[in-house]
């Protein structure tokens, strides 16, 4: 027997000890690994009260294939290196089912470990690179970075019949993917890029950023900036005078933005994927149930937590039985229709590599709120 | 020729805020041979004040204005005086430098430590409005900056140039020895020296936070800023630290405008290289002597 075989031996092994447990427990274990402090705590937080909630409701209404849910929580401490430990450990303690985390550079790291033990992971991060990477046992809640452009492209062209756009963007990992993918999609449509206008990460003055924008004859302007560049930016341009619309995403129309820019902010218009404020009723309810039960404002990471939880009980009940390995098979390709699994809020379909898709919204903000202009059909 | 002059109005908006910055620099240099390597923090921290003012202790803008410049005066002006310069003082130049960088990083991690990492959103104490200057915009909060701002360096000028007091601490500072031997308080000069810095860094910090924010960070480019447009200006003047702030609120935004947005930040440091080659005292520096 060569080195090779022992590996594989050891670790088949290793693979039935851990999903041993599975088979004969009374109880279903998920596990829930997120950022429950450290600088991520807000997005963790939510996403943990948020799969919590959905898996009360899941007991009360009979569990999974009737036996009750026992979610555990584990801190990630906002860290890649911790956040794998803890999935490791999570694991161990005979984890069913994984949900989280949502920092896409924890996830990077920890959906190895995962992809090992060969237990599904429902995660809240949206980095194009996690679905890219060729693990079939990573699923997101929401779509990642790389699907939003193709939306936003189509809403200026056909909605806003934009023929002219100047792009405003940070200078860094974040900002070049989201410039060079949005600039990809108005070259396959035609639409001309009129000013391409960078800016340094923390950059405080905007005036001259504005200025070039201002006179580039753009119909449209495209923010790709993070939260407190994007609010100096707005200032700026509600000081200069701009009048075209601005478009971006979460980071233009964030409640942050809004409350750092103050009346700049209104008019921004963005692309979210999932909003508490979505003309969709059981989305509204659910985030209604949150506010009552946890005393805030469920923001979208709730909302991913809660979905997530719900698609563990509905993958694993289509299975029919409590197997790690049949419920990442079946989320593979599977539709889930918010008329029969109300749980799931909007119809939801998973790709061969665990990529979602859903319908999104075009946010605009009107005196400090942020209100849905439009919905965006799935892609 | 729009585009020009909007560049140009902006950037004399926010080269007046370093011009302060700048000044302060230049006095305390003057006064006691400090570079103070705080000094960008110096400009962050009254903000903050403000804040607590009116989130904490329930002031109105104004009374919390008050209340941060107060504050300022004592631990920006006194207890930095008191207890970091002086001790520093006899050990030369460098340890100062030290000193003050140190103090610096304290200011910025405490900040971080007592009120987040992230931005704050700062007051205006003006309403935002727009008025049209041959095509350019020109908000009334860069008319605010640019008023104070001249007001307070003429104001300064005055006290200086016009006052016994003033007079004193131009002689505490071209020759300490000899003032003394005058009957001058030397340790009291240095100190309204010090007061002074304080509060011009509030006044900076006032209005500069409305653009920038009120955040931990936004000390480390106020103070490269002021630092080098002291030296450009002629780190012995406040007239040239004032030319020499505005003049690098002009050069960024042009540098952004027509250089590229990457190179913005080395073209003041290109201009600070330049000036030292060709004019080593600075455009309105002498070459000698002291004075504030």
């Amino acid at each position: 027997m060569n080195r090779r075989h022992v590996f594989a031996l050891a670790a088949s092994a290793l693979l039935l000890s851990v999903s041993a447990p599975a088979f004969a427990q009374e109880t279903v274990k998920i596990a829930n690994i997120s950022e429950l402090s450290g600088p991520g705590a807000t997005s963790g937080v939510n996403w943990r009260d948020g799969a919590a909630m959905a898996i009360e409701e899941i007991n009360a209404g009979g569990g999974i294939l009737g036996k009750q849910v026992q979610l555990s929580q584990y801190d990630s401490q906002s860290d890649a290196q911790t956040s794998r430990a803890m999935v490791q450990k999570a694991i161990d303690e005979g984890a069913f089912a994984l949900l989280g985390t949502v920092y896409s550079g924890s996830t990077i790291v920890n959906m190895l470990v995962a992809q090992q033990a060969g237990i599904p992971q429902m995660t809240g991060s949206e980095a194009p690179k996690i679905t890219q990477l060729g693990n079939p046992y990573i699923f997101r809640t929401s779509f990642g970075a790389q699907k939003s452009m193709p939306k936003i492209a189509a809403y200026l062209q056909d909605e806003m019949k934009v023929t002219k756009v100047a792009v405003a963007w940070v200078n860094t990992e974040f900002g070049k993917g989201g410039h060079d993918a949005f600039v990809a999609e108005m070259k396959e449509r035609g639409i001309e890029i009129v000013a391409d206008v960078p800016s340094e990460n923390a950059q405080a003055d905007f005036a001259a950023d504005v200025v070039k924008l201002k006179g580039s004859g753009a119909e449209a302007i495209f923010v790709y900036l993070t939260e407190e560049e994007s609010a100096r930016f707005l200032r700026e341009a509600r000081k200069q005078g701009i009048s075209v619309p601005l478009v971006g995403e979460t980071t233009l129309i964030g409640q942050k933005v809004i409350d750092l820019a103050g009346e700049a902010s209104n008019g921004a218009l963005g692309h979210v994927s999932l909003t508490p404020d979505a003309p969709v009723p059981a989305v509204q309810e659910m985030a209604k149930k949150f506010e009552e039960k946890y005393k805030y404002r469920a923001d979208h990471n709730a909302i991913k937590g809660y979905i997530g939880a719900y698609a563990i009980k509905y993958a694993t009940e289509a299975v029919g039985e409590l197997d790690s390995q049949k419920v990442a098979e079946k989320l593979h390709g599977l539709t889930l229709k918010a008329a029969e699994n109300p749980g799931i809020l909007i119809d939801i379909s998973w790709d061969e590599t665990g990529e979602v898709s859903r319908e999104s919204y075009l946010v605009e903000v009107k005196d400090g709120k942020q209100t849905v202009k439009a919905t965006l059909p799935a892609n | 020729m729009t585009e020009f002059l909007q560049v140009v109005l902006s950037g004399l908006a926010t080269g007046s805020i370093y011009a302060l910055a700048a000044i302060g620099f230049t006095l305390l240099w003057q006064a006691s041979q400090t570079i103070n390597f705080a000094q960008g923090e110096f400009v962050m921290l009254p903000a903050f004040f403000v804040l607590i003012g009116m989130h904490v202790l329930g002031m109105p803008l104004i009374a919390a204005m008050i209340f941060a410049l107060i504050l300022s005066l004592i631990l920006l002006g006194v207890i930095f005086k008191k207890f970091v310069i002086e001790p520093m003082l006899p050990h030369g130049t460098l340890p100062i430098v030290m000193a003050t960088i140190a103090l610096g990083i304290l200011m910025k991690e405490t900040v971080k430590e007592f009120y987040s990492a992230e931005a704050q959103p700062y007051p205006s104490l003006v309403a935002d409005r727009t008025l049209d200057f041959f095509g350019a915009a020109v908000s009334t909060q860069d008319i605010l900056n640019l008023v104070v701002s001249m007001l307070v360096v003429v104001a300064l000028q005055f006290f200086l140039s016009g006052t016994r007091t003033g007079r004193s601490m131009q002689a505490t500072a071209q020759n300490p020895q000899v003032a003394e031997i005058l009957g001058v308080n030397i340790k009291r000069m240095v100190l309204y020296t010090f007061l002074i810095n304080a509060a011009l860094a509030a006044v900076a910090s006032f209005l500069i936070s409305p653009i920038y924010l009120a955040k931990f960070s936004n000390g480390e480019p106020i103070g490269l800023v002021a630092f080098i447009a002291a030296i450009v200006g002629g780190f012995n003047q406040i007239r040239g630290a004032l030319v020499g702030g505005l003049l690098i609120g002009v050069v960024d935004n042009l540098a952004a405008i027509y250089v590229s947005a990457q190179y913005r930040a080395a073209v003041p440091l290109i201009l600070l290289i330049v000036i030292i080659l060709v004019r080593p005292q600075g455009l309105l520096g002498k070459a000698e002597g002291r004075a504030v």
